[in-house]
């Protein structure tokens, strides 16, 4: 049977894209389909009636949801260009970090970039806590898969480009390089990786929408 | 506490109360891995655990050969990954092995923050109704997620115990507990039959028994969660 991968997904959601990655790097042929959450599609609905989310992938009809568990899948399924590491232990510290990265890292990002004043001062406290945590895995190390791109980098991807808008949109340098050398480095290598390079969304237009998100936030004050 | 064993060097850093320490307990018995118990003593948080997992300085850390692994989710899959004798905890079909990943998902970060939000975080009449509302809707998810997995067999990993009947069964304590508490049955026979099935089979198993905790031990635990909440936000 011919295979059949579909991503559903939206043009600037970050967990979707780190999907756009993992499959292209593998060399996966898919299909995308770009979901307007304002209206969400009855396929959408089908395949992720838990959470009504994206990103989705469909393999041969079959739907996979959440994107860590997304990524797992492909990496069990398309053993080809493998992004974790065989050694166990690596393994764990991967998935560790990956979940470090959903859990805390991006939600105390976002809240900086949300946050005015006063709150913003008092949300960059655990962001920047957070920002070593991860500095400090790139110790020694090119990517955080080590010589080459792994799953961790891609977890922690969102940062390459969405740090950089946000950024630009508040005023606020949030990775400084001499606070953070080693990931500011890895921003810019892991930004030019090829398929990388080639799948994010069209920077003008990423600004627009955090800039109105922002706005929204600061007149519910 | 059990015997060590030199070959296997497996430490793990838990507390008899913590569902999340017991999903482990629970895993290195069915694997009949040998180790060492070492219970947290929170107040204040241990030299040990603050060390190895400063990132989160939280229960359960497994320690094998002395290298720390941290976050439940993280150490059942290690387990399953390094002990390959025996009973696999995840499916062996890629599919079903996603399936239970997001299952797993889903207890963690919608279901058990629900019973959390009805016995410790909700005050008042309204707010309690409206956590019970949103637990008894999480559970018949869960029970939905058991039919689907467990495909008219025993468990949600079919025929034996795996990583999902592991998951949601380490919070039964608590579960029972809230029950108490709030005078409702979250599990019933005529909304969840085969929960209520599955909680008879898994709670009968050895490697079960000794770990899940009666609620009357669970509600000293509980009044002082209730209490440092409370605390905190006064």
């Amino acid at each position: 049977m011919a295979e059949e991968v579909k991503l559903i997904r939206t043009w600037s959601s970050p967990f979707a894209l780190r999907i756009v990655w993992a499959l292209k790097l593998k060399g996966i042929e898919f299909e995308t389909v770009l979901e307007d959450l304002a209206s969400k599609s009855p396929l959408l609905l089908q395949s992720n009636p838990v959470h009504k989310k994206v990103p989705v992938l469909v393999h041969n009809g079959k739907p996979v949801s959440e994107s860590l568990v997304i990524l797992e899948y492909i990496e069990e399924t398309w053993k080809e260009k493998p992004l974790l590491p065989e050694d166990p232990y690596e393994k764990a510290s991967s998935r560790f970090w990956a979940k470090f990265s959903d859990e805390k890292l991006l939600p105390s990002v976002w809240t900086v970039f949300i946050s005015q004043g006063n709150k913003q001062e008092e949300a960059l406290v655990p962001a920047l806590e957070n920002l070593q945590f991860i500095e400090e895995q790139l110790e020694g190390k090119k990517f955080f898969g080590g010589e080459k791109i792994g799953l961790l980098d891609l977890a922690i991807g969102w940062m390459a480009d969405m740090v950089s808008v946000l950024e630009e949109v508040t005023g606020l340098k949030l990775i400084q390089e001499d606070k953070f050398p080693l990931l500011s480095a890895w921003i810019e290598i892991f930004a030019d990786v090829p398929e990388i390079k080639e799948s994010g969304a069209p920077r003008e237009k990423l600004i627009s929408k955090f800039q109105a998100i922002r706005d929204a936030y600061a007149a519910t004050k | 506490m059990a015997a060590s064993s030199t070959a296997d060097d497996v430490k793990l850093l838990g507390g008899w109360p913590s569902p999340f320490s017991n999903r482990i307990q629970i895993a290195l018995n069915l694997k009949s891995i040998p180790y060492d118990f070492i219970e947290e003593t929170f107040t204040p948080k241990s030299h040990l655990l603050l060390k190895s997992n400063p990132v989160h300085k939280q229960i359960p850390v497994l320690f094998h050969h002395d290298k720390p692994i941290c976050e439940s989710i993280v150490i059942l899959q290690y387990i399953d990954e390094v002990w390959t004798k025996g009973q696999s905890l995840l499916p062996s079909d890629s599919y079903d092995r996603a399936i239970a990943r997001f299952w797993a998902a889903y207890i963690d970060d919608k279901w058990f923050p629900s019973l959390r939000q009805l016995t410790i975080f909700a005050q008042g009449e309204d707010a309690i109704s409206a956590a019970l509302k949103q637990i008894v809707e999480a559970t018949a998810v869960v029970e939905g997620a058991f039919a689907d997995c467990s495909k008219g067999k025993a468990y949600f990993g079919g025929d034996k115990i795996g990583y999902l009947d592991l998951v949601f069964g380490c919070f039964l304590g608590w579960l029972r507990l809230a029950e108490k508490v709030v005078g409702v049955d979250l599990l019933t026979e005529t909304k969840t039959p085969g929960l209520v099935g599955w909680v008879e089979r898994f709670s009968s198993n050895d490697a079960v028994k000794s770990v899940i905790q009666e609620p009357e031990k669970l509600m000293e635990t509980l009044e002082f969660l209730k209490a440092m909440f409370n605390a905190s936000t006064t």
